[in-house]
């Protein structure tokens, strides 16, 4: 019953950075700063009752992931009363603005534009260099499946990004 | 060379790396079991911690960081530990005004609730002590009840999580030797001239 848990600030600390980017990154510069507090705040919610100490970047963000898929799912519900012509469902209002704070905001635009299994996958591997066995944790799924979301997400980046 | 996988690592270097607080949100919610902040002071920077009933730890530094006092608070009372500087405010208040020379009592309330039962009765006693007072290994035991547990008493003094709010320097040997002290024995020196025991 007793779980040694790190203290939370030396997970604050170690992961504060890598999750507030890759929510930038993934969720967009718009959504980011809530999204970031709404996973914190969840993960300090729950921490005291985790049963292992093992996995906590996974486990965190794979809150992280949760959080950003509510936010949006919340906000294209805000947005339906507006009054302008139905646009098809999915059809984002990716607006952000394109500030120069998020380094490159097209290429990010075509990270958001994957499935979020696929955009966490990508993040995670490419910029964070997660092994595939983390990265299964944190998607809930086999260590194949992990590789495949890599595979697919990396091959439409690809495509779409040429520079 | 430039495939994307080292695309994407480039851009992500450039995305913000400034995150929003969380302390003062996490305050607000009640998700703050421990809540710390380093205080300055002329005896080093205080690793200074409270839990929302009360102080629960003093620390001097250590020469290996803050680290070993942040784990041991986590395991001591609850991993849920966090740097948020605002409830140690009134703290930091009464200890710059202490050291400054403006304050002889403290006034911040304590949480002796994860100290054990000999521990909690000796550290009390000595919260007794006034300012500018002394006692002894002996009368801490005594007054805590066991007279005779001066051993025990001199090692519950030597593990004082609260050193300076709980005045164990100002329990000296009886005969008025110095005895030891938790932050080393010059500040055991320097905290009984500021308090006028000791000749400058």
């Amino acid at each position: 019953m007793s779980v040694k848990l790190p203290p939370f600030q030396v997970l604050l600390d170690e992961h504060r950075v890598d999750l507030y980017r890759y929510l930038v990154a993934t969720a967009g510069p718009v959504e980011a700063d809530d999204v970031y507090q709404e996973t914190w705040i969840a993960a300090l919610r729950a921490y005291p009752r985790l049963r292992r100490p093992d996995n906590l970047r996974a486990w965190l963000f794979r809150i992280a992931q949760n959080k950003a898929i509510d936010a949006h799912r919340a906000r294209g519900r805000r947005a339906l009363p507006v009054a302008d012509p139905p646009e098809p469902a999915g059809a984002r209002s990716r607006g952000a603005p394109t500030s120069s704070l998020d380094g490159e905001p097209e290429l990010w635009e075509r990270v958001r534009e994957l499935p979020p299994k696929q955009r966490t996958a990508v993040f995670c591997r490419a910029v964070l260099g997660m092994p595939y066995e983390e990265l299964a944790v944190l998607l809930d799924s086999t260590e194949e499946a992990a590789r495949r979301n890599v595979h697919e997400g990396l091959t439409r980046l690809r495509r779409e990004w040429k520079s | 060379m430039n495939n994307i996988e080292t695309t994407l690592r480039r851009a992500a270097e450039r995305l913000p790396s400034t995150a929003p607080e969380l302390s003062g949100r996490a305050e607000a919610e009640g998700l703050v079991d421990v809540a710390y902040t380093s205080v300055d002071s002329p005896l080093g920077p205080l690793l200074v911690a409270a839990s929302p009933r009360g102080l629960v730890r003093v620390s001097y530094p250590d020469p290996r960081g803050p680290d070993p006092v942040i784990e041991e608070l986590a395991e001591r009372i609850s991993p849920r530990v966090l740097e948020a500087p605002a409830r140690l405010d009134p703290v930091r208040r009464e200890l710059d005004e202490y050291f400054a020379g403006r304050r002889t009592e403290f006034e911040t309330p304590i949480d002796w609730s994860h100290l054990g039962g000999f521990t909690r009765k000796v550290l009390r006693a000595t919260s007794r002590i006034g300012f500018g007072e002394t006692s002894t290994y002996a009368g801490v035991a005594s007054r805590a009840g066991s007279p005779r547990a001066m051993r025990a008493a001199g090692n519950a003094l030597g593990a004082n999580p609260m050193p300076v709010i709980v005045p164990c320097h100002r329990v000296l040997r009886t005969g008025g030797a110095l005895g030891g002290y938790t932050g080393g024995i010059e500040r055991k020196q320097y905290l009984l001239r500021l308090e006028g025991v000791l000749g400058p």
